[in-house]
């Protein structure tokens, strides 16, 4: 009977009390939680870190879940406030240059032809700013759609798709970079 | 042509790697553990001494959704709460002042719906996310089957949605959810609620509705926002009510809010708009006390009315002295800092500690500083040390952190505690409590918590609160702790507020020299026909609390301000509202001298002394034009109720405040004035 329970239901049963319904919950939810942290920090291991940052916090923000939203749009706001808190900090350390940054100085390094396509990840990525890339980590594969992204992300509708397209711009700007240093 | 933005997430999906197993059980069980211990020091435990009354429904919700565990009693709960709503709401609705409610984004109450008026019912779609399910309750307990309730064992799998969209079929007449509500609001429904403040609090109370339903909208988590607030005062006649008196204000919380409202593209809850405090937050060239016993100086002028010609604006300043800050007495501070996971916003644990750091600066060598944290890191992080030990104060809050869940170890009495440790003769302690809105200082009991306050307060320890960042602010439990602390309310959203409040005004801030401070206006029905209090609302004493030596009122410290505004219709006057009595006498008339427009008396103490004094002076009848330093205090005055959406002001407007806060711009030495033109600016762009 359990899994036939909505994430809502099992949030707000959860933010009841309830242990069995908040290791559902995030038994559910842990994969995506740390494909989101991987794909906005860019570091395994600082991802990891991320994602139990936000699921140690999950506890005491539950209070704060009403049900009025969907679960994963309301997960996904708590996300991206915990990747933003990580980077700030990250960033007041002098640590800036990990992540993405980090696998971008690795493939200077080397001239391996087969990870072009990993190449072109990395470096696009690296240069995205981090508004964009949380934009981005959050619409993909079965992701949030529009609408929901903007819940999370606390913007409008019409911002995420301007920062779509700002993602499109800087890889069209990136392309011909590329294809002019060659 | 293949998009690149599609390239782009092909070939980070591809890229994203499985999470680590190990430690992925690893976290699980921490965070489950951390659920654990949350489950011990439920959210409840936010006390709420003397807030309104209305300010505390939600909060009732909440707490009964974290104390009723089983699950039944979830979904009973969550219904319960609901046809709250849907009984309480259409008759406020007929209370609503125009401005009061403004644009309810209610959302999906299909009992209500038809009752609000056409602009209401436009719920906001939100795609998805809309849950469409409905539970439907055939019947509805009454509150004190609830525990029975709760031992049902209803199906979560039917109930589990547990949406915002509850229809009820069969609610059982209004009488159980009144009595909840009563039930939900124990603890501060004491505060006697005269039928004016009702208005405000159901205006109030729409405003917090918005707030609870209008998730994501506005602005992050602003579901715990809580402001207090009362109804504007009304116009009065002189005749029937010929005394006002109120306690002083020296608070300007309110305007830091207000501006962070506009500065972030929001006009502010119309319950947020305190306008002494918008009007108290600019300094104003008044004259200096001469000397005599009492520390400050009354300054009265009166002018016509910008937005009203046939009435005058009657100002009372009273100007605290600035002692020579060379012979001040040896500071005591403890800091009592939230550590709670919310405050790690930039605005909020990094911008106490740059505030700070300013303060610091300013103490001298022989104060002492003291910090006590309450959730997450807890204790006292920093035994009392002398101010002149710079490196061990800065490294200590340094090692602040936000970020834990635990909740606190009774943060205020142990900052008390400290606080007394090391109070020596003639000096002053002060705690300074830096928060977001978390209040969970570890005295559950409002009332209790109230009491401890104010029983601190006699002890000669004071307390002042410093908000921090938007979202949870519960201004309403901020103004009532300081109330009850003898202390100030400040909101600081910039350093350079910051700077303002902690700095500029140390001495003001941290040192009292006027208790207890009343003030009584008596209008001579002679010369007046009218009268209404600007602002001051949540400050009104009752008539006879002005000579009543054991009634608390609010205390002025070295240089500080404060500026009341009243409006006064003059006899005669085609503005008076009220119509005379028919059966009035007119005695009062004949002893009232043609000279003199009211009577001001105000009532202070020496700070710790029991007994009060009394000065008195008589107001002439006058009507200057206004001193720039008028003419800006009115444009503030005017802005205020402009965003409260006063009745009183006519068709005065944004761009008639702007005119006349330039025209009152004067030297604006730091700029605040200039500030409030702009944010005039805004506001005017933002209410179109």
């Amino acid at each position: 009977m359990r899994m036939k329970v909505s994430d809502e239901g099992l949030a707000l049963a959860a933010a009841g009390g309830d242990r069995a319904a908040f290791a559902g919950l995030l038994d559910r939810h842990y994969d995506r939680l740390f494909a989101f942290s991987f794909r906005a920090i860019g570091n395994r291991a600082e991802a990891e870190d991320l994602t139990q940052d936000i699921c140690l916090a999950l506890p005491r923000k539950l209070g704060g879940f009403r049900g009025e939203s969907r679960f994963t749009t309301w997960l996904y706001r708590v996300a991206v406030n915990a990747a933003h808190d990580r980077r700030r900090r990250a960033a007041t350390h002098a640590k800036a240059a990990s992540g993405w940054g980090e696998v971008e100085l690795a493939r200077r390094a080397e001239a391996d032809e087969a990870a072009e396509a990993q190449d072109w990840l990395a470096s696009a990525m690296a240069t995205l700013p981090d508004v964009l890339r949380d934009t981005l980590a959050l619409t993909m594969d079965d992701g949030l759609t529009h609408a929901e992204a903007a819940e999370a992300l606390g913007i409008s509708e019409g911002t995420v798709s301007w920062r779509l397209s700002e993602i499109r711009k800087h890889l069209r700007a990136l392309r011909e970079t590329e294809e002019v240093g060659r | 042509m293949t998009d690149d933005l599609d390239d782009l997430k092909r070939a980070l999906a591809a890229a994203t790697p499985p999470p680590d197993p190990a430690r992925r059980s690893e976290i699980l069980r921490m965070a489950q553990e951390n659920f654990d211990a949350a489950q011990g020091s439920p959210g409840a435990a936010r006390p709420m001494s003397d807030r309104p009354w209305w300010a505390n429904i939600g909060q009732g919700a909440s707490t009964m959704l974290n104390t009723l565990t089983s699950r039944g009693g979830l979904a009973a709960t969550t219904a319960l709460v609901a046809v709250g709503f849907l009984i309480v709401t259409p008759q406020m609705r007929e209370l609503l002042t125009p401005g009061g409610g403004a644009d309810l984004g209610l959302r999906e109450q299909p009992v209500v719906a038809p009752n609000w008026p056409a602009k209401l019912t436009q719920r906001r779609m939100r795609g998805e996310g809309q849950r469409a399910d409905a539970v439907e309750m055939e019947e509805l307990a009454p509150e004190p089957a609830l525990e029975t309730f709760a031992s049902d064992d209803a199906d979560l799998a039917a109930i589990a949605p547990a949406s915002p969209t509850v229809s009820v079929k069969q609610a059982q007449a209004p009488a159980p959810v009144i009595a909840g509500r009563t039930r939900l609001a124990s603890g501060a429904a004491e505060s006697a609620v005269s039928p004016q403040a009702m208005d405000g609090s159901v205006a109030g109370y729409a405003g917090r509705l918005i707030i609870e339903q209008d998730i994501i909208v506005a602005q992050p988590d602003p579901d715990t926002e809580a402001f207090a607030n009362e109804a504007p005062n009304p116009v009065k006649s002189v005749t029937t009510e010929p005394v006002s008196t109120f306690s002083v204000d020296v608070d300007t919380a309110s305007w830091s809010v207000v501006r962070s409202s506009l500065t972030s593209g929001r006009l502010p809850p119309v319950d947020a708009v305190r306008i002494e405090e918008m009007v108290n937050y600019f300094p104003y060239d008044y004259a200096a006390p001469d000397g005599g016993t009492a520390p400050f100086q009354p300054t009265v002028s009166v002018s016509a009315t910008p937005w009203n010609a046939d009435t005058q604006l009657m100002r009372i300043g009273l100007q605290g002295e600035l002692p020579a800050l060379a012979d001040r007495p040896p500071l005591n501070l403890v800091f009592l800092i939230d550590t709670s996971g919310s405050m790690q916003d930039a605005d909020k644990l990094p911008l106490l500690k740059q505030s700070f750091r300013l303060m610091l600066a300013e103490l001298r060598p022989e104060d002492q500083i003291a910090i006590v944290t309450y959730a997450g890191s807890a204790g006292q992080v920093l035994a009392p040390t002398a101010a002149g030990d710079r490196s061990t104060i800065l490294a200590a809050l340094d090692r602040l952190e936000a970020g834990g869940s635990t909740a606190g170890q009774a943060g205020l009495q142990q900052a008390y505690q400290v606080a007394e440790g090391m109070a020596g003769d003639g000096e002053v302690s002060r705690i300074i409590l830096a928060t977001d809105g978390d209040f969970n200082v570890g005295l559950n009991d409002p009332e209790a918590l109230k009491d401890y306050i104010a029983d601190k307060r006699e002890t000669g320890t004071y307390l002042s609160v410093l908000g921090f960042g938007r979202g949870n602010l519960d201004d309403a439990t901020m103004q009532a702790l300081a109330q009850n602390g003898n202390g100030q309310a400040a909101y600081i959203d910039t350093l350079s507020e910051a700077r303002k409040v902690l700095v500029d005004q140390l001495t003001g801030a941290l040192f009292p020299i006027a208790g207890d401070v009343k003030v009584q206006v008596e209008f001579n029905p002679a010369t007046v026909a009218e009268y209404r209090l600007i602002g001051y609302e949540t400050r009104a004493l009752r008539r006879e609390d002005f000579n009543n030596d054991a009634f608390d009122a609010g205390e002025i410290g070295a240089g500080h301000q404060v500026t009341a505004l009243y409006e006064v219709t003059p006899v005669g006057s085609s503005a008076i509202l009220n119509d005379p009595l028919r059966y009035g006498t007119s005695d009062a008339t004949t002893t009232g001298s043609d000279s003199e427009l009211a009577f001001l008396r105000l009532r202070w103490k020496e700070p710790g002394a029991d007994t009060s004094q009394l000065v008195e002076q008589p107001i002439p009848i006058g009507s200057g034009q206004p001193d720039a330093d008028m003419a800006f205090a009115a444009a503030i005055a005017g802005f205020g109720q402009l965003l409260r959406g006063s009745d009183y002001i006519g068709d005065w407007s944004y761009g008639d405040a702007i005119a006349l806060a330039t025209e009152g711009r004067g030297a604006d030495t730091f700029g605040y004035r200039a500030e409030a033109i702009t944010m005039m600016r805004l506001a005017e762009s933002l209410s179109r």
